[in-house]
């Protein structure tokens, strides 16, 4: 943001007054952070059912490319690996009929998936995706992506509730128990990086990582930072209902969950807001334990550090998501009861622990630095 | 220009906390009031947000709509007849309730009118606000922050306590309780047979 205000002063700064400067500063920025979410999204579908197909030995969407077909039909000029399948999927969802419950809240029913979707576009805006390459650099940042990701549990009762269907209904029960537990242990493991770094702003978390030619990460901090690394990816994982936790919406007991009664866009949008918290889930754990955009070839300096960076941290969210995608494709779903015990009996103690003997570890190295 | 920009924010967020609020109160649906709850405190949030205690207002959208809301809805749905749950707006009390409303009222009025309010602060705020924050609660602010701790740890176990199953009781304890209602029991028919003797 502050790198495109530079450029755009010494740019357009003669021309233009300064607050113009700004305004078109601003709109870029939200330009950009609103059209790369759904970008995102249309990679991580495709991503995803490629992978699934290659786990289940199929060959998954292989045709929708571009160009003009053969003769039959059947084949296009380029496939491009059916890369084009999400923006078909896509036009496909713009098409279908959109029906609201008789009995249902209408305007919840409405609003909800409109809502879904806000928080985790706005947490988007704090993510640096690169050397510099970050909407505001708030230094609460980590705080408020957790506090903007509670907003989330609220809608998706919402959405349960307004359907007027008990499938519905207990999906959404089921989601809101699940968030809740898994948010204890997600938040004492996400405190070990803060007190690493010093500091709550994801930015400056990311710059304590740079040593060793940006490999200084703190998932390498043994065994602190892989035992935090561990216990967040697992209650991340629950905490967007990914499996091995999928039971929100596991569609052998209970249809689709808090989604059964939506269709079309509105279904589409609750689907992006999934696809969106896994993509977060990953880019946070790289941003918080995986040394984020740091990596060699970063220290370079002009454009070439600039494209490293994001380069970097492009990498490693999507290596992750394919560590998911493998997960999904491979593990079978758990119980409720076991669900709640490993939460509270397993992954509580052990981050109170870690975080515990962070805080003393911190503390020691302070006092021998002086 | 800032000032300007600062008016419109403000005016634009406590109007929007006010309207919620009232919509708090007035609405029918016990829901949609939940709902619009959420909406009063994320107002309240914009304004610590505008008056730079961006921790505060963080915090505020953590604890009362991730939470608190959360948990008032939950509340809502335990209770029966979800969806036709109208509330009872208007009780035959009301003349005693509002003129109790209207003296708080006036008393919140009256204590906002004599303080004299800070327009800036009286030091310059710390480099890390966050940092300052947590360092005053571990040392000048210590025992407020234990007493809150302890009082929050109280309301735990007594959750726990008054949720605890009654019939949870030891297998032992059971199999004697059976014993005891059998031997009564029996008692009980050696009586019927002496009585049905006579």
């Amino acid at each position: 943001m502050e790198l495109l205000l530079q450029g755009l002063n010494s740019w357009l700064g003669q021309v233009l007054p300064e607050w113009l400067v700004t305004v078109i500063g601003m709109v870029i920025v939200i330009t950009l952070l609103l059209l790369l979410p759904p970008l995102m999204f249309m990679i991580m579908v495709w991503l995803l059912r490629r992978g699934i197909a290659r786990f289940a030995d199929r060959f998954g969407p292989n045709r929708v490319g571009i160009g003009r077909f053969n003769k039959e039909r059947t084949q296009q000029r380029f496939p491009l690996w059916g890369l084009m399948q999400s923006v078909a999927d896509g036009v496909k969802m713009f098409t279908k009929e959109d029906i609201t419950p008789a009995q249902g809240d209408k305007w919840l029913h409405r609003i909800a998936p409109v809502v879904a979707i806000v928080p985790t576009f706005m947490v988007f805006a704090v993510i640096p995706f690169g050397k510099q390459i970050v909407g505001v650099d708030l230094n609460v940042g980590l705080l408020y992506v957790v506090a903007i990701s509670s907003i989330f549990t609220i809608v998706l009762l919402t959405a349960g509730f307004a359907s007027n269907n008990k499938f519905s209904l207990l999906g959404a029960m089921r989601t809101v128990a699940q968030m809740i537990s898994y948010e204890v242990p997600m938040v004492l493991a996400l405190i070990v990086p803060v007190l690493l770094a010093g500091s709550l702003s994801l930015n400056q978390i990311v710059e304590a990582q740079g040593a060793w030619l940006g490999l200084r990460w703190f998932a390498f901090y043994f065994p602190l930072g892989p035992i935090a690394f561990i216990v967040y990816f697992i209650s991340a994982l629950a905490e967007v209902n990914h499996t091995p936790f999928d039971l929100p919406e596991a569609d052998s007991e209970i249809v689709a969950g808090y989604v059964t009664e939506y269709s079309g866009m509105k279904f589409a949008l609750f689907f992006m807001g999934e696809f969106l918290n896994q993509f977060l889930i990953c880019g946070l754990a790289v941003t918080l334990f995986l040394g984020g955009w740091q990596g060699p070839g970063v220290q370079l300096g002009g454009v070439l550090g600039y494209l490293f960076s994001v380069f970097w941290f492009f990498l490693k969210t999507f290596t992750l998501y394919f560590g998911l995608i493998w997960i999904r494709g491979t593990w079978p779903r758990l119980r409720v009861d076991q669900l709640m015990n490993f939460a509270w009996k397993r992954l509580v103690p052990v981050a109170l622990g870690n975080l515990l003997v962070t805080g003393l570890a911190v503390i020691v190295v302070n006092l021998l630095k002086k | 220009m800032d000032q300007a920009l600062m008016y419109v924010a403000f005016f634009a967020l406590a109007g929007l906390t006010l309207l919620a609020g009232l919509a708090v109160v007035a609405l029918k649906n016990i829901f949609h009031s939940a709902l619009a709850l959420v909406v009063t405190f994320i107002g309240v949030a914009g304004i610590y947000f505008m008056l730079q205690a961006a921790f505060l207002a963080v915090v505020q959208v953590l604890i009362y709509v991730g939470a608190i809301t959360v948990l008032i809805i939950f509340a809502i749905m335990l209770t029966r007849r979800l969806m036709d749950q109208h509330l009872v707006q208007f009780t035959g009390k009301w003349w005693i309730a509002a003129p109790l409303a209207l003296a708080l009222f006036g008393l919140v009025g009256f204590v906002s009118y004599s303080t004299t309010w800070l327009l800036r602060p009286k030091e310059a705020l710390p480099a890390d606000p966050v940092a300052a924050l947590g360092t005053e609660l571990m040392t000048t602010y210590l025992l407020p922050f234990e007493i809150a701790s302890v009082l929050l740890l109280v309301a735990l176990v007594g959750a726990i306590v008054v949720a605890w199953p009654k019939k949870d009781r030891l297998p032992v304890v059971e199999e004697l309780e059976q014993k005891i209602a059998e031997a009564k029991r029996r008692v009980v028919d050696d009586d019927d047979q002496l009585a049905r003797g006579k």
